[in-house]
């Protein structure tokens, strides 16, 4: 092997940047236009009161997303894992909360008494402490023991615990869509000739804030909080300054799973309504809002779970809701494509 | 390493000690013996049904490509699959009567596999041209997303798909030519433009569509095309760093699954002479992933094994349960577990909603105990490793040295 | 500075930043062709970071990259490869579940051409490019006297034979450059002995040797010019012996850490 190795002779090489994804711009500009404008029309045709009105349910969807969202994207700001079975954690809540209000004496016949309000929030907590204690669990035997491993094996056991968790609730009970007592009180308000907002609305939206006020408070003010975004921003570093990484992230899976327990409870809550598959969808969504918002940004998938609430129920008002789900799907994909550091655009997914 | 190397090297080693030489064989003396047994005991029933795990076998080749070769997760297979279908229904059948094509339209059995392959590669190649450039997590949400789309666009979508009816007297497969004989009831001739209506029939066109796309896949494998997916696979940058064009060769891989699920799609409509949207949900595109992981992601022979397997349980085992259960429960005198009460929806019936939790026990279990899956997948290569360099020592020396 | 056509890189006011960091601060040199060329400076001076900018994996902020004439910055990474520039990584990024021989045959992937059809079919043509990589990779394990190590996974490799893999694998390009990233980094004395005399059998063949190193021992060996770095900005300039007396060098890198 004299002369193994001969240096290579210069090939050809076609410069081309990135594609440029000017034509797809211009193809989401598009798309973007005619479906306002579609909108638009219709919206002008069946008046403000209605509008308001829908308004008004988008929300109350949107906040129940946004409860979802937020966990999600904590978890993935902090160890870059897509939680599939974060949205069947929210499902467990309103399971949880379901199994529970009868144990508290609850039926629906006490409605708009004050008795309802103790057991409730009891039920609440409850149910936030049973999802944290879950998605904690979750986090100890599916994820942990994978965290060095290729990213595509930690993502495969997420898909496989979402199946476990649905699985369970499937066998607890079964496929069938479940009565959530009607328990939030009846009372409307009237804001216009075919508006109104009920106090349902407004305690769904209420207790949304409210959660995510106080979670954003302990991350800011806190030495948990602080030590949850330093392990989010550089897990290393974050060790090589004492912070207990584990028990950190054990955390971060704690307070996601609480919000999301809430969210499923208020779901039950609200639409009256569970079945055992619910999280697949809500999940799905759920992640939409946090990448809209700037994954690992929590003011961001608030906001982001409103914009998809506002979607869904202006699709449902608007269009035909059968295609409801193919519109959020496919604002799903378009963020992705389009926008996949968000629209706040704080916190950009390097490799 | 050329193909006569390789098999010799391959007769060397004694193939009762390789697991892929081993598994292929006894695959192929299945795959012989088993219509045999089954004509002998009048079974057809049972070949038919092997026809069926031989879609999804294919699928799961396919989706290996993606998941085992390429380290791509696609959680919308199953999309590509319902492409395939549909372009074959549409193409073969009397259902475009109903948009005014009298007759409706009826191509070749032959040439719309191609068809369906292409169509599904087209929406996979346009579906991963701009997601592919993003991390590779995103790739498995448009994925989810694209799967869940599909199903709904094409029941929503009601007269050119008949909604959620689906698309009914699909035309079965044409050969050009067969040979009919007394396992048939029929004296021997060659019979020319046969359509295949019966379970052996495709059996046989199944058995030849796997083992081409087994032996084309696998050529892949061999190659450089292959070699830059698993290099992909295991570090993204330092692939690119070496010369290979990253988005190119995922994008790639993407577009081979893809183009295998509609392939599968077209012989899946042709055998089932129908499709609806509810035969590709998501759960379709988790049961193969759940093939893939459970034979071994990247080991073709181990992802038959898994495929054929999952397909056991999904289709045999679990419906056949409950009774199963309800015989054992009564035969040792737990009959009372049976009976509804509260909550406990009885033995039997919470037999049948096993099919979640299993899934999910599969794919997490695998993934934590035996990423490697079913199959000893790295085994010959690290015995031809023993057998030619026994000084070697295999503990991880870099750990020990002490890198960075 | 050299005589133009004799450099084969030019670095020319590159300046890269990462948010308000200034990582490469307005940096300019020419790397002479056929010779070793080192690239030194303390932990954090830039060095990594000029070279991500050479190969386009993080592309610079500002300022040119002349790869023989043709300005290559923010060019992509396989596109970089394809045009005669290899590297290898400080920390090292070998394919772990591949053999050593699937990591070098992955090198020849930039000078080989079977199309999609080609591999399905296996070819004739397929097959004689398949043959002829599968010399190429034996031979460059050879070069770099790891072949018994050609069918063990790479992770398994002893640890300076992964370096040396990672060596062969980046010759597999047909690089007319090689950028060295630390190769001599955790190597016991006679380890670099081993390998300074790699590099000049890699000179003999040709290939231009751009180095970084910490070991001012290889250094000052087998390098014939060498450009410092100190906090992102280049503070010398010149043969070992100048360098060795330049008085900014001594306080700024060898009175901190040699």
């Amino acid at each position: 092997m004299e002369q193994p190795i001969a240096a290579g002779r210069a090939a050809p090489v076609r410069f081309r940047g990135l594609a440029s994804s000017r034509p797809l711009n211009a193809l989401l500009l598009l798309i973007v236009v005619v479906v306002a404008l579609l909108l638009l029309t219709r919206v002008w045709g069946r008046g403000p009161g209605y509008f308001a009105q829908i308004l008004v349910y988008g929300f109350a969807n949107g906040s129940i997303y946004a409860l979802i969202a937020i966990g999600y994207t904590m978890v993935y700001g902090i160890i870059e894992l897509i939680n599939f079975a974060h949205g069947d954690v929210f499902t467990l809540g309103g399971f949880v909360a379901l199994a529970l209000l009868p144990m508290f004496g609850v039926t629906e016949s006490q409605r708009d008494t004050p008795g309802v309000i103790l057991p409730l929030l009891a039920t609440l907590v409850i149910s936030m402490l049973f999802c944290g204690v879950v998605n904690v669990l979750i986090e100890r035997i599916a994820y942990r023991p994978l965290r060095h491993a290729p990213r595509l094996a930690p993502l495969i056991t997420a898909v496989g615990m979402s199946f476990v968790l649905e699985g369970i609730m499937f066998l607890w009970r079964g496929p069938f869509f479940l009565h959530f007592p009607d328990l939030l009180p009846s009372a409307r308000i009237s804001i216009g000739p075919e508006t109104s907002v009920g106090v349902k609305e407004l305690t769904v939206f209420a207790i949304a804030i409210v959660l995510t006020v106080v979670l954003s408070l302990f991350i800011e003010r806190t030495k948990l909080g602080k030590a949850m975004r330093a392990t989010a921003q550089d897990r290393d570093a974050a060790q090589l300054m004492g912070i207990d990484i584990n028990t950190t992230i054990a955390l971060t899976f704690f307070i996601g799973a609480a919000l999301a327990g809430a969210g499923g409870m208020i779901f039950g809550l609200y639409f009256n309504s569970l079945s055992f598959d619910l999280g697949f969808s809500a999940g799905l969504f759920a992640f939409t809002a946090a990448v809209f918002g700037g994954i690992g940004n929590i003011y961001g998938a608030a906001i982001g779970g409103l914009v998809i609430g506002m979607v869904q129920s202006f699709s449902d008002g608007y269009f035909d809701s059968t295609w409801t789900q193919v519109v959020i799907f496919a604002v799903l994909i378009l963020v992705l494509v389009f926008r996949p550091t968000g629209i706040l655009g704080m916190r950009v997914p390097e490799k | 390493m050329t193909v006569i190397g390789g098999l010799r090297r391959l007769w060397e080693t004694d193939p009762r000690r390789d697991p892929t030489t081993l598994t292929y064989t006894l695959l192929a003396i299945g795959a012989v013996v088993v219509p045999l047994l089954a004509a002998a005991t009048g079974g057809g029933y049972l070949v038919g049904q092997i026809a069926d795990a031989g879609v999804f076998v294919l699928l799961a080749i396919g989706l290996n490509v993606v998941v085992g070769f390429a380290g791509l997760l696609d959680l919308g297979y199953a999309a590509f699959f319902a492409i395939g279908a549909y372009m074959y229904a549409e193409l073969a059948s009397p259902y475009l009567e109903a948009m005014g094509i009298h007759g409706g339209i009826h191509l070749p059995f032959w040439i719309l596999l191609f068809v369906g392959m292409f169509v599904a590669a087209g929406f996979g190649a346009l579906l991963g041209a701009p997601t592919l450039r993003l991390r590779g997590d995103y790739l498995a949400i448009v994925t989810l997303g694209f799967g869940e789309i599909v199903p709904r666009v094409v029941r929503n979508l009601g007269t050119l798909t008949n909604g959620v009816n689906g698309i009914s007297a699909v035309d079965p497969p044409e050969v050009p030519a067969w040979i009919s004989g007394p396992w048939s009831g029929d004296p021997f001739k060659i019979v020319t433009d046969l359509k295949v209506t019966d379970a052996v029939g495709y059996y046989l066109i199944m058995v030849v569509l796997v083992t081409v796309c087994v032996v084309l896949v696998n050529n892949l494998y061999r190659s450089r095309i292959g070699r830059a997916w698993m290099a992909v696979r295991e570090d993204e940058v330092a692939a690119a760093a070496m010369g290979v064009n990253t988005v190119r060769i995922k994008l790639l891989a993407f577009a081979i699954g893809a183009s295998l699920s509609g392939f599968g799609g077209a012989f899946y409509a042709s055998k089932l002479a129908y499709v609806s949207p509810g035969n590709f949900s998501f759960l379709v595109s988790v049961t193969i992933l759940v093939m893939v992981v459970l034979g071994g992601m990247g080991n073709i022979p181990g992802v038959i094994v898994g495929s054929l397997v999952i397909y056991y349980i999904l289709y045999n085992f679990l419906p056949d349960l409950p009774g199963h259960l309800t015989d054992m429960a009564n035969a040792f005198g737990f009959s009372g577990l049976l009976q509804q009460s509260g909550d406990w929806p009885g033995l039997a019936e919470e037999a049948s909603r096993l099919k979640f939790l299993v899934f999910g026990s599969i794919l997490v279990a695998t993934m934590l105990l035996r990423p490697q899956g079913l199959m000893p997948s790295r085994v010959r290569e690290q015995e031809l490793q023993k057998g030619t360099h026994e000084d070697t020592t295999i503990e991880d020396v870099g750990a020990a040295t002490g890198a960075e | 500075m050299n005589a133009a056509p004799e450099t084969i890189l030019g670095i020319d006011h590159v300046t890269k930043r990462f948010g308000g960091l200034v990582a490469v601060d307005d940096v300019s040199f020419d790397v002479p062709r056929g010779k070793v060329f080192a690239l030194i400076g303390p932990n954090g001076a830039g060095k990594t970071t000029l070279f991500n900018g050479i190969t386009g994996l993080f592309p610079p902020t500002s300022g040119r990259v002349l790869f023989e004439g043709t300005d290559i910055a923010g060019v992509r990474p396989h596109q970089v490869a394809a045009m005669g520039i290899a590297r290898t990584f400080q920390n090292i990024r070998l394919f772990e579940y591949m053999t050593a021989f699937d990591n070098v045959r992955l090198g020849r992937h930039c000078r080989t051409h079977a199309a999609l059809h080609q591999a399905l079919f296996k070819t004739r043509g397929e097959r004689a490019e398949e043959k002829a990589i599968e010399q190429r990779a034996m031979e460059l394990l050879r070069f770099v006297g790891i072949e018994r190590f050609a069918h063990t996974f790479a992770r398994n490799l002893p640890y300076g034979s992964q370096r040396r893999l990672e060596i062969a694998r980046a010759l597999a390009t047909d690089p007319r450059l090689l950028l060295l990233d630390e190769p001599a980094a955790g190597f016991t004395p006679q380890e670099k002995v081993e390998l300074m005399a790699l590099v000049r059998k890699i000179i003999g063949l040709g290939i231009t040797v751009f180095l970084i190193e910490h070991d001012m021992r290889v250094v000052m060996n087998v390098s014939e010019h060498i450009v410092v770095l100190d906090h992102g900005e280049k503070i010398a300039e010149g043969s070992p012996a100048e360098v060795r007396a330049d008085a900014r060098v001594i306080e700024a890198y060898l009175g901190k850490s040699a």
